[in-house]
């Protein structure tokens, strides 16, 4: 049984004047400990698909299903990262990093150490007492992707966590994340419009088409890019051609859109 | 000389003109208070200003020690100072509470949005007599009127706070299954802390307007029932005592909400 179960998804967003579609006919399944991203164009819902799979909208139509049971009830099993670290400034990073082990009501010794380890894990020991204004982006993001980390979620998802960071910083932390979530065998679910940290970070690849979003197409990123670090996958000879593919493909969507 | 010591000794001469700086602002702040001072006394001998009127420093001053010995200053000192700090207290509070039920409630805010605006133009010193009848001429009905002047403007400006807090913050929250509450608590009230400040620092004004308003109305104690007596007996010397000696405690006030500033919001700075 797969862990995550898309069906039917669609999702339209009302105004006053305007009834606009943005997701139309979407279903997907997730395995579990797959990595996956998804790929497309700015206004093909992908944000909005998140939030529908993170629970915090209702669809208009269609289930979201994670191991069988709707997202509506199951609480603290699902990580959202978004595209800015949005930690706490009033918090100390010790306190941003335990926030949803205290909302969860799970603050336990146990789950402090744990929480405690991964920020050690990232290279942040010594900095709990510290507050975020004190640390650069890229720290604040891994302080935010300890933050989603320390409730244990069983999907991961990571809305363009790496799209506001300079280069440098960003490939250090693909290589971190990848590595950090391959260790804990996490599921996760990447929204990018780079089609290099696609390739370079997941086993599957959906591309979607914008207005209104719709599944286009999906890749499989093959073996021998899987198993190298996103770094090392950049520099393979595979990752040219699969770039070129998937770069043919979302110029395809792009004309056929103009006409 | 190398760059180092440069550096060292630029950064040096920097410090020492930050002093030099402050030094010239504290000479003219005390420049400034001298003048003021010696100018009104001396314009009050020569007769260039009503004597009777603007009265002078050394009257000022004699009438301060006369009403310290007879203890009459202190007890109404004490009167007004402890109905502002409750009438201040009070309309910050009930504001900031009345904000959070309005932002817990959108369809409520919807409601009463225009009788917000209602009230907030209204002159609520109007409401003054109807106060006094009502509650009495008593300790109770002056701090309703300190309270009563700073309480919807500070429900207007905590909820519009309350309604900018970034929904990022909140969507985090969600995530982690938080309730309305927690919301609330974990990212509304703490994100806002820095507008409530800023209201404590209007409300210190407002509520000694309205707890001076109210002892001229009442007229049986405090510092606002000696601003109104010298006024009736036309001595006005007493008026201006009681005016600086609230000008010296809300000035206190003020520096004490700066400190609860420094202790309540911190983000590491």
């Amino acid at each position: 049984m797969s862990l995550l179960k898309l069906d039917g998804i669609h999702h339209s967003y009302f105004t006053q004047t305007t009834a606009t579609t943005a997701l139309s006919d979407i279903s997907l399944d997730i395995e579990e400990g797959e990595f996956v991203s998804f790929l497309g164009p700015s206004g093909c819902g992908k944000t909005t698909l998140l939030s529908i799979i993170a629970g915090l909208i209702k669809p208009t139509e269609g289930t979201v299903m994670l191991e069988g049971q709707s997202v509506q009830e199951s609480v603290n099993k699902i990580g959202y990262m978004l595209q800015q670290d949005y930690l706490f400034p009033w918090k100390s990073i010790e306190e941003n990093i335990l926030l949803g082990l205290k909302i969860g009501g799970t603050l336990k010794s146990s789950k402090i150490e744990y929480a405690k380890s991964l920020l050690e894990q990232m290279g942040l020991k010594g900095f709990e007492t510290q507050y975020p204004k004190q640390l650069s982006g890229g720290m604040r993001q891994r302080v935010a992707l300890v933050r989603t980390l320390a409730t244990e979620p069983k999907l991961l998802m990571l809305d363009e966590p790496f799209s506001a960071l300079d280069y440098q910083t960003k490939l250090k932390l693909e290589d971190l994340v990848s590595d950090t979530l391959k260790s804990y065998g996490k599921t996760a679910i990447l929204v990018t419009h780079d089609i290099g940290e696609a390739i370079a970070m997941s086993d599957r690849i959906f591309l979607f088409s914008a207005r209104p979003g719709k599944l286009h197409r999906t890749f499989l990123v093959p073996d021998e890019l899987r198993k190298l670090t996103p770094f090392n996958a950049r520099n393979h000879e595979t990752y040219s051609v699969l770039f070129q593919k998937v770069w043919k493909e979302l110029e395809s969507l792009e004309s056929r859109e103009e006409h | 000389m190398s760059p180092e010591k440069n550096t060292k000794l630029l950064h040096q001469q920097y410090i020492e003109s930050l002093k030099i700086e402050k030094r010239w602002v504290r000479f003219y702040q005390l420049v400034i208070f001298l003048v003021f001072f010696v100018g009104w006394e001396v314009a009050s001998q020569k007769q260039w200003i009503n004597p009777l009127i603007f009265s002078s420093p050394s009257k000022v001053w004699t009438l301060f020690l006369e009403k310290i010995q007879d203890g009459t200053l202190l007890t109404n000192l004490g009167f007004t100072l402890t109905e502002t700090v409750f009438g201040f207290i009070l309309g910050t509070l009930l504001g900031t509470i009345l904000a959070a039920i309005l932002w817990w409630s959108p369809i409520l805010s919807k409601i009463l949005d225009p009788y917000l605006v209602i009230l907030n133009a209204m002159p609520k010193v109007a409401l003054g007599p109807i106060l006094i009848v009502a509650l009495g001429p008593t300790f109770t009905s002056i701090v309703a009127m300190g309270a009563i002047i700073s309480v919807i403007i500070t429900t207007i400006v905590v909820y519009t706070s309350f309604k900018e807090v970034d929904p990022n913050y909140l969507k985090v929250l969600q995530t982690f299954g938080a309730t309305r509450l927690q919301c609330f608590k974990e990212a509304i009230l703490p994100a806002s802390f820095p507008t409530i400040i800023s209201t404590l620092k209007v409300n210190v004004g407002l509520s000694w307007v309205g707890v001076i308003v109210g002892e001229f109305l009442v007229s049986s104690k405090g510092l606002g029932y000696m601003i109104i007596y010298g006024f009736q007996v036309f001595n006005f010397t007493l008026v201006l005592l009681a005016l600086l000696v609230i000008a010296v405690f809300a000035t206190i006030m003020y520096q004490l909400v700066e400190l609860l500033e420094r202790k309540l919001i911190k983000d590491g700075s």
